[in-house]
């Protein structure tokens, strides 16, 4: 989508309104399945951010890996681990005000960071898959080898977790 | 015309939603989902960074597929937990997860 036409920045207000009125659901709802159905909209509506950003190849990994594991990771979570009424299961507790206030100030410094710094912005380019896929096989190939290992060690752990260790006999 | 301020700004708000979630949840998966509305927050600075003033436009997007694949080892081990801890203890709440404290 070409920057800057009147069609791109209606996708931006409508997909940025989307995302944020999800992520209220997911932090505001009561009821835990509302709020990991909302969690998925939320990773989908920033799937189309980074599709207003051209980053197409992003946006492909935010949908299969967000959208699709994580979101279903989280419901099936939900699944196990629900005691009681599903209709409140997902409470505030007692520190609503200094969360509020904490979030507010945090917010307020990075707006605040935000509207001060005067950007640098360049012509900007556009990343292919090609680019990527180049990058991670050259000059960051042994953080991507690390990721891989870590993937390997989290994989093996949640499964250890999961089944529960027993006693050493 | 949106610029880079509008997706950080959109990055700021999506980022203090889930901090508050984070500071005010009672459900330990709630908790979990706000870390991941707090990382998404994230992912969407470092897009719109490599999109609009990187001399080195790939490199933002690498460091996002990075956090992506560290989120989701994240949300794993941390499910892992959480069930482990419920079947323990019979709660995911994180008021009653208090038996470290002094």
């Amino acid at each position: 989508m070409e920057n800057g036409g009147l069609m791109h920045t209606l996708a931006f207000f409508l997909l940025s309104g989307i995302t944020l009125a999800a992520a209220m659901g997911v932090v505001f709802k009561r009821n835990l399945v509302h709020s990991a159905f909302l969690l998925s909209v939320t990773f989908l509506g920033v799937a189309g951010l980074y599709m207003t950003l051209q980053a197409e190849f992003m946006a492909a990994v935010q949908a299969l890996v967000y959208s699709g594991a994580v979101a279903v990771l989280v419901v099936i979570g939900v699944m196990l681990t629900h005691r009681q009424q599903m209709s409140r299961s997902n409470p505030p507790n007692k520190m609503l005000l200094v969360g509020a206030l904490a979030a507010l100030s945090v917010v307020g410094a990075i707006v605040w960071a935000i509207l001060a710094t005067p950007w640098k912005v360049g012509k900007g380019s556009v990343v292919t898959a090609g680019d990527i896929g180049r990058r991670f096989l050259t000059d960051f190939a042994p953080p991507f080898e690390a990721v891989a290992l870590l993937l390997l060690a989290a994989l093996i752990g949640a499964v250890v977790l999961f089944k529960g260790g027993k006693a050493q006999s | 015309m949106i610029g880079l301020s509008h997706y950080l700004l959109v990055g700021a708000a999506l980022f203090g939603l889930g901090l508050f979630g984070l500071l005010t949840k009672r459900n330990l998966i709630a908790v979990l989902m706000s870390i991941e509305l707090m990382l998404n927050s994230v992912n969407i600075n470092l897009v719109a960074f490599s999109r609009f003033s990187a001399t080195d436009a790939a490199a933002g997007q690498v460091f996002s597929l990075f956090i992506i694949a560290v989120a989701a080892a994240e949300v794993a081990v941390g499910l892992a937990l959480a069930y482990a801890i419920y079947r323990g203890r019979d709660t995911v709440s994180v008021d009653e997860m208090n038996w470290l404290k002094w």
